[in-house]
């Protein structure tokens, strides 16, 4: 939702929005009572349909063109908050990075509830996904791989959008849990992601609980 | 850790604040606005509460119920005044962002002065009106809701005369104005608010 006291501009536009919302619903009622409590109820209804099917419209975040060393190289930016450290997404980033220059971004986005999110109380969401980010950059470092890693937004698309703004990836690998576990795939958020950002984009699915029996066994 | 950074720590027995981290998705400046809005909707929407609940559990014939009249038309005057004082903040503000210092300052002068003659207008129709606040439900709300607004005129107009001070002082260049965005911004809320206020008790 975007806010419409953002600027002044914006703000006195809302000005004028209020005025002719207003001016239909007392025309209407002058008409007759119930034609304006219609009135008030169609437009009620579309300036909601309006403030919250705007995200959907917004075009893709323009790339910032970032000086790249050499030729040859390869920019991906992985997305994933619990799976970051999974033995699947690492060997599809090594897979990745063979016969190229690769420059491998992690962005783990700090998941935090909506309350606590609101209050800013995002502290121990950053320190969890710190925790999972260092340990993956960690285990792509010692696999010869150049990667550095941040914390996101709780958001994963506003995470992508962030490090497509300032990373500019030749592409973007997001790791999620299997279907019917992964809280991202319920949301769409692969979809989303494809349809918004005009950049390659590679789904890992990593199974952790298998994992850990295959460990344990 | 530097030498510096060392001291600094050291110096605060380790106990200085986090580093700030924040998103491009909600800035400190943007949820602090949401949170002021929220908070002005949630006060303005209380009062308008009781004035619909009041309006509801008396259900009389006509509105607003006999004896009381309000003053339409003289509502309607103040209402132009007020959103033509929108219009001269917007005007100060698009004239500040092309370096017309001299727009900025008549746009400010012309919106204080507007924002003065509501207030009056105001003061006067509530001398006028023959009811108080003490004169039964309806009165008590209508002074409520309409004294509210005009406590948000009064600070706007506070907010605006710093302003004028500081155009005239030369405080402001189309770089730096962001305190004539924010008393805009306010001055909008405040439009908008008499609008909804206006249509509710006075047209409703």
């Amino acid at each position: 939702m975007r806010n419409p006291f953002r600027s002044e501009a914006e703000a006195y536009r809302l000005v004028w929005l209020t005025i002719g919302y207003f001016v239909l619903i007392v025309a209407g009622s002058l008409i007759n009572v119930w034609l304006g409590f219609i009135v008030f109820v169609v437009e009620t209804a579309v300036v909601l349909w309006l403030v919250f099917s705007r995200r959907s419209d917004e075009p893709p975040p323009p790339q910032v063109e970032s000086a790249r060393t050499r030729e040859d190289e390869r920019r991906i930016l992985v997305v994933a908050n619990e799976t970051v450290g999974g033995r699947e997404l690492l060997e599809c980033i090594e897979r990745k990075s063979a016969g190229v220059a690769e420059k491998v971004l992690v962005v783990c986005p700090a998941l935090n509830s909506p309350l606590r999110h609101w209050v800013s109380d995002e502290d121990g969401a950053r320190a969890a996904a710190q925790v999972r980010l260092d340990s993956s950059v960690a285990s792509m470092r010692a696999m010869g791989i150049e990667a550095t890693g941040q914390i996101g937004d709780g958001d994963p698309l506003q995470a992508i959008e962030d490090a497509v703004r300032t990373f500019s990836p030749d592409e973007v690998v997001v790791s999620t849990h299997p279907e019917g576990r992964s809280h991202w795939l319920e949301r769409g958020v692969v979809e989303r992601a494809r349809e918004r950002f005009h950049v390659p984009l590679t789904h890992v699915v990593v199974d952790l609980e298998a994992g850990d029996r295959s460990s344990s066994s | 850790m530097s030498a510096a950074a060392e001291a600094h720590g050291h110096g605060h027995g380790g106990e200085h604040p986090p580093p700030i981290h924040y998103s491009s998705r909600v800035s400190p400046a943007i949820l602090g606005m949401f949170l002021f809005i929220a908070s002005e909707v949630m006060l303005f929407g209380s009062f308008f509460t009781v004035y619909f609940f009041d309006r509801v559990v008396a259900n009389p014939s006509e509105w607003p119920p006999p004896p009381f009249e309000l003053p339409i038309f003289v509502a309607f005057v103040n209402t132009c005044i007020l959103v033509t004082s929108s219009f001269t903040m917007h005007w100060a503000t698009t004239a500040i962002k092309r370096g017309n210092r001299a727009g900025l300052q008549a746009g400010l002068v012309l919106t204080f002065m507007m924002g003065l003659t509501f207030l009056l207008t105001q003061a006067i129709e509530y001398h006028r009106l023959g009811f108080n606040t003490g004169d039964g439900a309806f009165a008590s709300t209508f002074f409520g809701l309409t004294g509210l607004h005009g406590g948000h005129v009064f600070v706007g107009l506070s907010i605006l005369f710093v302003m004028v001070i500081r155009s005239f002082r030369g405080h402001f260049t189309p770089d730096h104005h962001h305190g004539i965005e924010i008393a805009g911004i306010y001055w909008h809320f405040v439009d908008i608010m008499w609008i909804i206020v206006y249509v509710t008790v006075y047209l409703l």
